[in-house]
């Protein structure tokens, strides 16, 4: 580096420089690795979790797809039902069929001398099972006095029990489970009198106490109705209020507020909106708890900022040389809007709502303070109709003891996840589509 | 006729009135040839006929369902019996329960004192005239503005502008949505609040270190006495709060950097959705998952050091809720960064700086507002969050800095307090308003802050 | 001189460089080199040298390749994952683009000064400090603020801002903030600055200081400058280079250039026909 003797202001600098850079290079290369690896560390953090969390519902709740279902020998014997006139609905719907199953379970396990020990034998079979025989009674009253294999629901103790025993008998999960009780499931399984099958109750029916029973189709209808009176009110709202503040609203303090007051409603709790449905819908207008109707509204004025936001963003992006085109041929404000601006934006408009419809699905605080809480059996058959939503029935049963709850309750999880993941891929494809638009 | 019968034969006459007004639209400009001698089109006649003739109709319809049912009840009160009217509110109120059941059943056998079954009579009996009435006075009132419409229009009439405004302020109303739900919120807790702080004095609750709103039951009962002060649920909505943020700021943003900064257009987006999804899963999912996986999880971890960590601790909730704000902070970081201009860096990288110096010298800093409002609005969604800690957290309102003890929030305790039966004005139930009300204003203030900080940062780079 | 158009009239694939691309002093040295953009070709085959403090103008049409090719000579198009680069280049002995030369001493002795000022949000003299604190340059605070100020005093901005270095510099005017770039470039010492189109941001008064001090300081340093207006290559430079739809036409000092041009595509360009 002699020949830059000839600068003599660089002179003084340029040797030193070099050195000095080179110097610290290795130990700006080593923090510069350190840096990435941070990066990499903490978006493996987070994709670890999201594996952690799926796996961890996905392992608790696939089992409850499939419910334990035992065979017996029943006869349905005219006397113990106490019927009389086979031609008298009145008396196959009134009978008493839970003493033919324990009929069957005496007759097949003799050992069962005590009372006791008889409450613990007929605990095995679920009291659901008494429906499938007069379901099967009514079909086909010929049946009265024969005797037929049927496949009867399993209690939730024998389900979890069969379930969790795999090959080995010392894995099972024996729970509130006596001895007796392990001894009389072992002899079904040697017998090969019990098995597994597709889980249908569990789609099919409302809430119970049994976990056997329980089914998550109530707090599907529920969730269906809460989410059509949210987006039937919240949809058109939010786009009319988008419109508003991106086509007519003047620049001045009103505007200001209200724009400043949605940006923050975005933001506040979703509690908050529960406490505000108590307190007007429920204690002011005297509405009833735990319906539909008042839950879609509390998720309508909850979900509005986010489909406010959304759109306007929608109709920021159609650009302004359209409304010049059609305003420059004589259409009106309103005429431009409808005809040009909000067909262009709908995709747009869509996918917002759709996301924050996903999230209205999804949640739960405010509808607890609602009284969405209850426990209802029956199935919702309209928006006012008591009822539970999918999420509340999640809360619902992972507060209950029962084992068997624990996989009902991620099976729950997994459906409600599998609503929520194709919502928001259609609206992913939604926004593809948009932007190849323009 | 019932009120949604009264609503169709409304929307009908609508209907009606618009097709007249059209045609008499057409008739008046001299036939279809003619409609160039119209201000507008006719169809603007026709929607302006319908508006005219729906929009009183449909206003006079609400008005009358929300208030005839308060108006027959203070009619029915004035003819009770002066023994009954000088009942207290709430005895009233069930007085006239039973009355209400009575109409509604028709029926007699109920026992009931002859007085409330004349009660029932009358409420049915007014219930019918005002229903009738009502059908009445929504025909005649349609019918004549339907009239009244005909009648004016004429090709002077400028129908588009006055449709056009009627569509401006419906618009209008419906932005305005947002500001009465702001006021409904805000006057929902400040009225129960205030009910409130004339049983608990302010001060205790905002400054009071015990909290337990449970009545006294028996008089021996410990702690039983309503103590309604509000520092232990703040101190442990803090504490899960700071362990959340904790997890999730320095992942979020790290994440943030290296899918804005280093990652590859491929990498980007396949890890950016994914994490996405994080943000997607209801909260009450994180719940369950904090509850009955990594409670446990914790506590059999903790026993095996010798450490007692409760089955409701802290930090389960405050680590699932980290994870769940993850990519809530990552997203808005990743805008924030993205919006500082490529020149800053090209400057930094030009002049010798290695990438992760021009990071953490240039863009950081010129994105720190940015950032700052980010973790503001995390922040208050870490305190507003109610199932992770309804789920994970406890009850007992412990005064404690100890992540691996149990603490009770503010969400939680508003939940506890107000799920289930209550009574309405007792200061247990009052105090959940309180609480709301506390937390509506903390939210506020966070967000209102951090609102202004990101639009201020947006402003200068634009 | 219609039917002669250059545009029209020359098929600008055999074109080779006339004049007199090379130097005996080369400071920097340039052969051959191509660069892509994905599959598009934007620099065809290029040779130049930069000699020992000499300033060095290029000039030529919008989307010519000047600017491509001031940033590939102290590796700033390696942060544009699509960009391929082929070619020779060289700093003295040094092979810039050598696996084993590192981007980060290269650019301490190669400096960049860009078209749009871009201080950083920081104080004046975080901005000056900021090269040497990354590069360690300085061992102590008297160190750090004395080579602050030769670097100020230089870029002729010391006057100036000399009692508001704690000042944010974004505040500066547009002339200030480039000239604040210019000693931010020069506080590391680098041997060649590079300057793309530093004044097309600037109104005439600034951009009359800057050209000033261009011309001082080629005194100590060795500079390439892109321009946009001929003017300003005519006042600033020695050697001045025409690049012409990704290839170097003409380089010759500048006089001969603008007085007296080689080729016919450098005379359109200058008498104004395309531009």
């Amino acid at each position: 580096m002699t020949n830059l003797s000839s600068q003599p202001a660089a002179n003084a600098q340029t040797p030193s420089t070099m050195d000095l850079v080179n110097k610290n290079l290795a130990k700006r290369y080593r923090a510069e690795k350190r840096f990435k690896a941070y990066g990499i560390a903490a978006i493996l953090f987070g994709l670890a979790c999201l594996v952690i969390l799926f796996t961890d519902i996905v392992s608790k709740g696939h089992s409850a797809f499939l419910q334990t279902y035992v065979y017996l020998e029943v006869t349905y014997d005219a006397d113990t039902l106490e019927i009389d006139d086979i031609n008298n609905p009145q008396q196959i719907a009134i009978a008493d069929y839970s003493a033919l199953v324990k009929a069957s379970l005496r007759q097949q396990f003799t050992d069962a001398k005590s009372r006791k020990e008889r409450r613990n034998l007929y605990g095995l079979v679920s009291n659901g099972a008494s429906f499938t025989l007069r379901e099967s009674l009514e079909d086909n009253p010929a049946l009265l006095n024969q005797t037929v294999g049927v496949w009867l629901l399993a209690d939730d103790d024998v389900d979890t029990y069969y379930k969790s025993r795999g090959d080995d008998k010392a894995d099972a999960f024996v729970g509130r489970l006596v001895p007796k009780q392990v001894a009389w499931i072992e002899t079904w399984i040697t017998n090969q009198q019990i098995k597994k099958r597709f889980n249908t109750t569990f789609f099919t029916s409302g809430d119970s106490r049994e976990p056997e029973q329980a089914g998550i189709l109530g707090a599907m209808a529920g969730s269906l109705f809460t989410l059509l009176v949210t987006i039937i009110l919240s949809f058109p709202i939010g786009v009319a209020a988008a419109v508003y503040l991106e086509e007519y609203a003047p620049k001045n303090k009103l505007t200001d507020f209200i724009e400043v007051n949605i940006n923050n409603l975005a933001a506040v709790p979703s509690i908050i909106f529960g406490l505000l449905g108590l307190a007007i819908f429920i204690g002011y207008f005297e509405m009833h708890r735990s319906l539909p109707l008042v839950g879609g509204l509390v998720l309508s004025l909850m979900t509005l900022p986010t489909i406010i936001i959304s759109s306007r963003a929608a109709i920021k992006s159609v650009p302004p040389s359209i409304r010049d085109a059609a305003l420059g041929l004589g259409a009106s404000k309103m005429q431009v809007i409808l005809h040009h601006v909000l067909p262009l934006s709908m995709p747009g408009m869509l996918t917002g709502a759709i996301i924050g419809f996903a999230q209205a699905l999804g949640e739960t605080a405010p509808l607890l303070m609602i009284g969405m809480v209850a426990f209802i059996v029956d199935i919702p058959g309209g928006i006012s109709d008591p009822s539970t939503v999918l999420p509340v029935q999640i809360f619902l049963w992972s507060d209950s003891p029962e084992r068997a709850f624990i996989e009902r309750t991620s099976a729950a999880i997994m459906v409600l996840l599998a609503f929520l993941i194709t919502m928001n891929t259609f609206a992913i494809l939604l926004r593809n589509r948009l932007e190849r638009r323009w | 006729m019932n009120t949604s019968m009264l609503l169709v034969i409304a929307i009908i006459m609508m209907a009606m009135a618009f097709f007249l007004g059209r045609k008499r639209a057409i008739t008046v400009a001299g036939g279809n040839h003619g409609i160039r001698n119209l201000n507008s089109l006719p169809g603007y006649y026709g929607t302006l006929s319908a508006l005219w003739c729906g929009i009183p109709s449909l206003l006079i319809l609400a008005l009358w369902v929300i208030f005839d049912d308060y108006i027959i009840i203070q009619i029915i009160i004035q003819e009770l019996p002066t023994s009954s009217q000088a009942l207290s509110e709430s005895e009233l109120g069930l007085l006239l329960n039973t009355v209400a059941n009575i109409a509604l059943n028709n029926s007699s056998t109920l026992v009931a004192e002859p007085f409330i079954i004349e009660a029932a009579d009358r409420l049915n009996g007014l219930k019918s005239i005002s229903q009738m009435a009502l059908s009445v006075v929504i025909l005649c009132v349609a019918m004549g503005l339907a009239l009244f419409s005909w009648l004016r229009v004429n090709t002077q009439l400028k129908a588009r502008v006055k449709v056009e405004n009627v569509f401006k302020i419906v618009l209008l109303l419906c932005a305005s949505i947002a500001v009465f739900t702001t006021a409904g919120i805000v006057f929902s807790v400040i009225f129960e609040s205030i009910k409130f702080f004339q049983s608990v004095p302010f001060f205790d609750f905002v400054f009071g270190l015990q909290w337990s709103p449970q009545m006294a039951i028996r008089a021996d009962q410990i702690g039983g006495s309503g103590a309604f002060g509000a520092v232990p649920l703040f101190a442990g909505t803090m504490l899960i709060s700071v362990i959340a943020m904790i997890i999730a700021v320095p992942a979020g943003l790290m994440a943030a950097i290296y899918l804005s900064e280093y990652a590859s257009p491929k990498v980007r987006t396949i890890v950016k959705p994914a994490l996405e999804v994080l943000a997607g899963v209801p909260t009450v999912v994180y719940g369950f998952f904090a509850a009955l996986t990594v409670a446990p999880y914790l506590r059999d971890t903790g026993s095996m050091f010798g450490l007692s960590v409760s089955s409701e601790s802290a930090l389960a909730a405050g680590l699932v809720m980290g994870v769940m704000i993850i990519p809530f902070i990552s997203s808005l970081s990743d805008d924030v960064i993205n919006a500082v201009p490529q020149s800053l860096r090209d400057g930094s990288l030009g002049l010798g700086a290695t990438h992760s110096e021009t990071i953490k010298q240039v863009i950081i800093p010129a994105a720190l507002p940015g950032i700052v409002g980010g973790i503001l609005l995390a922040v208050s969604r870490a305190i507003g969050e109610t199932m992770i800690v309804v789920m994970a957290a406890g009850l007992a309102a412990n005064l404690t800095a100890n992540p691996l003890e149990s603490v009770t929030t503010v969400t939680v305790q508003i939940v506890t307090l107000l799920v289930g039966d209550q009574e309405f004005n007792s200061p247990k139930t009052l105090s959940a308003f309180a609480l709301g009300l506390m937390l509506f204003l903390i939210t506020l203030a966070l967000n209102s802050i951090a609102l202004m900080v990101v639009k201020k940062y947006r402003e200068q780079y634009e | 001189m219609n039917e002669n158009d250059p545009q029209i009239s020359q098929d600008i694939t055999n074109l080779i460089t006339v004049g007199n691309a090379f130097s005996e002093h080369a400071k920097m040295s340039m052969r051959n080199v191509n660069v892509f953009y994905a599959d598009k070709q934007a620099i065809h085959d290029v040779s130049l040298d930069i000699g020992k403090n000499e300033v060095v103008a290029m000039i030529g049409p919008s989307g010519c390749g000047k600017s491509t090719f001031l940033r590939c000579m102290n590796r700033m198009n390696d942060t544009i994952d699509s960009c391929r680069i082929e070619g020779d280049f060289r700093l003295e002995e040094d092979d810039i683009y050598h696996p084993n030369q590192d981007v980060v001493a290269l650019r301490a002795r190669v400096g960049i000064v860009f078209q749009k000022p871009n201080p950083f949000p920081k104080s004046i003299y975080d901005n000056v400090a900021y090269g040497p604190k990354v590069h360690g340059l300085a061992s102590s605070k008297t160190d750090l603020d004395e080579i602050v100020e030769t670097s100020l005093v230089r870029a002729g901005l010391w006057n100036e801002v000399k009692d508001r270095l704690t000042a944010a510099g974004t505040g500066l005017s547009g002339g200030q903030q480039q000239r604040l770039c210019i000693a931010r470039t020069i506080a590391v010492g680098p041997e060649v600055i590079l300057m793309d189109e530093p004044c097309s941001a600037l109104d005439p008064i600034a951009t009359a200081k800057i050209e000033e001090l261009i011309a001082e300081l080629s005194q100590n340093f060795t500079i390439a400058i892109v321009t946009h207006s001929m003017q300003q290559a005519a006042r600033v430079s020695q050697r001045t280079a025409y690049f012409h739809m990704g290839k170097l036409i003409e380089v010759n000092d500048t006089k001969k250039v603008f007085t007296n041009p080689e080729h016919e595509l450098t005379e359109a360009y200058i008498t104004g026909r395309f531009g």
